[in-house]
């Protein structure tokens, strides 16, 4: 048994960890254990985001990704989200509570003159109050739901994603729950990704369970799979620290490549449990529109959300 | 000048195919060629292929045309949305149900991609993308240096794709051209009944891109549609040219077009 290493094949998803790991909120499942006064990661400069969207521009990048913590904390967000807009498609992982009408509108002026999609993504995790707010923290789910509306009535509409807390008997009802919910608070066409569990961060400390099925990759295990499926061959995340392999593993001090995206080094041992669910699955990360990925394999999730 | 006709998805739209090879035989096609994505969506699939053969149109596999000469479970897309999944589980299931062995054989035997010479210029024609039978290139999500190592990779200096459903024509630096030839499968989430082929016409001194629209007779598609017992959904969006299911894999943009 080997433990497998993937090189980058190319860099389609060029990840910011904008906000480090502060968060105005700590929800149960963060699997990158953010919250208030988190400081394991700091906040970037604009001036390092436009060094390394302009180096990954030369790459040939597909699209962009901010996440935290919470993206929003961060007093120029805005501004690199219409930086990097002037270059690829980009999308926000956020929880949406410090969306408010000027912040909203300042993202529907420069994203209808875009000419990239930007895809602003809402966490939920219960289309009632209790459910989510159990969760995500007092007060959240109405914040998060006032945000739907807000960008909905200036002509954007986010992706609410949700993660999958429910047994595939309640699919259909709770997706329609969540539908209902959204519609009722305004807005009107709501898009929802629901993404699995993964067994990381607090996640790992609320469903210890988890843990039991977590294991290491294996080169026999990546016989006949689609290695351009797995993060580590297409994607990058930038930190105030220096550049990692994914956004799963900013935590993990060998997932750390360099200093920058250019002198990153291309190739990554996977040795982390992390990088199972990653096998299991490879759609959390990407957007719906980005290509036809298999849907993961394993069964029975339970919750954790990648960011906001 | 050569002039060629490229179709994109056909989705079992026999009704539409009729119209367009004539329509591009009229228009001076001395070639056509379809993208992949013969069957899906809509009724009869088996009608689809006697057109195709009798015109001598050539074809390349689309990721559902793999998925039916495989024997897999799905069509590929990539569906995580639970209405999207069941409403793509009930096409593919129909449309494997309804082509024949005959016809499945003849996908496995079509190429992933094409590659022709003509007027000096390398054009490379693929399904999905040049790399992948079933990545989606959208207008609204596909950067232009994204397309740039497309083009490096692929050696090609005009690339033809389809697989999205939305047409869409980008010119690059160093006379590189990026075409998406759109769907005669149905209507483009626009509000018109409207199909889209693409004309191109090639020499020399320039490369000229032609969205062509087809108005056909989507009225007897759809009573072929319900005969055939497909969804409700299915049958609007020919009607009325709104996507009603599979939404969820439009970019906001192109989302935000239309009207679900």
């Amino acid at each position: 048994m080997t433990i497998p290493r993937v090189r980058l094949s190319h860099l389609d998803n060029l990840w910011f960890q904008v906000s480090g790991t502060l968060c105005n909120i700590a929800c149960k499942h963060c699997f990158n254990n953010s919250g208030p006064n988190v400081r394991t990661f700091g906040f970037l400069t604009v001036e390092q985001v436009r060094r390394e969207i302009e180096a990954a521009a030369r790459m040939g990048v597909k699209e962009m990704f901010f996440t935290g913590g919470e993206p929003f904390l961060h007093p120029q967000l805005v501004e690199m989200l219409k930086l990097s807009l002037e270059h690829a498609p980009t999308t926000v992982l956020t929880n949406g509570m410090l969306i408010n009408d000027r912040t909203a509108d300042r993202l529907a002026e420069f994203e209808r003159a875009a000419r990239y999609s930007l895809e602003i993504r809402i966490s939920l995790d219960g289309y009632t109050e209790a459910m989510n707010d159990a969760i995500r923290g007092m007060g959240v789910f109405r914040q998060a739901l006032a945000a739907t509306a807000r960008l909905s009535q200036r002509g954007l509409l986010p992706l609410v994603t949700i993660v999958r807390t429910w047994s595939e008997a309640e699919e259909l009802e709770t997706l329609a729950g969540f539908t209902r919910t959204l519609t009722a608070a305004g807005y009107a066409r709501p898009r929802i990704k629901v993404l699995p569990a993964l067994p990381l961060g607090r996640e790992l400390e609320r469903s210890p369970e988890l843990a039991e099925d977590a294991a290491f990759l294996t080169d026999e295990m990546l016989n006949g799979f689609d290695r351009d499926l797995l993060m580590c061959s297409n994607s990058r995340i930038v930190t105030d620290r220096g550049v990692w392999v994914c956004p799963l593993l900013v935590e993990k001090p060998d997932a750390r490549l360099g200093d920058s995206l250019e002198n990153a080094v291309p190739e990554y041992m996977l040795s982390h449990h992390a990088c199972v669910s990653c096998y299991h699955y490879g759609t959390i990360c990407s957007n719906p529109s980005a290509d036809g990925r298999i849907e993961g394999k394993a069964e029975n999730a339970t919750a954790t959300a990648l960011s906001g | 000048m050569t002039r060629i006709a490229l179709f994109g998805g056909l989705y079992s739209n026999y009704f539409a195919l009729d119209a367009a090879i004539e329509d591009a035989r009229r228009r001076g096609a001395e070639a056509i060629y379809c993208l992949g994505d013969l069957g899906a969506f809509g009724p009869y699939p088996d009608r689809i292929y006697p057109p195709l053969l009798s015109h001598g149109v050539r074809c390349i596999q689309g990721n559902y045309d793999n998925s039916l000469a495989g024997g897999l479970d799905d069509c590929q897309c990539g569906y995580t949305d639970p209405r999207d999944n069941y409403f793509a589980r009930l096409s593919y299931n129909y449309t494997f149900k309804n082509t024949s062995d005959e016809n499945k054989a003849w996908l496995q035997s079509l190429p992933p991609t094409m590659r022709l010479n003509c007027e000096g210029r390398r054009l490379l024609l693929c399904h999905g993308s040049p790399r992948k039978i079933n990545e989606f290139l959208w207008e609204s999500t596909t950067p232009d240096q994204f397309l740039e190592y497309l083009f490096d990779e692929s050696e090609a200096d005009i690339i033809c794709a389809t697989h999205t459903g939305i047409k869409w024509y980008r010119k690059l630096g160093n006379d590189r051209h990026f075409i998406n030839v759109g769907v005669l499968g149905r209507p483009e989430n626009d509000g018109t009944t409207r199909v889209w082929y693409t004309m191109l016409s090639l020499s020399l001194r320039e490369v000229l891109v032609e969205f062509v629209p087809l108005l056909y007779n989507c009225e007897a598609l759809a009573r072929d549609m319900q005969v055939e017992q497909l969804p409700e959904e299915f049958i609007e969006t020919i009607l009325t040219g709104w996507w009603t299911t599979c939404l969820e894999i439009l970019p906001h943009k192109e989302r935000a077009r239309g009207r679900f």
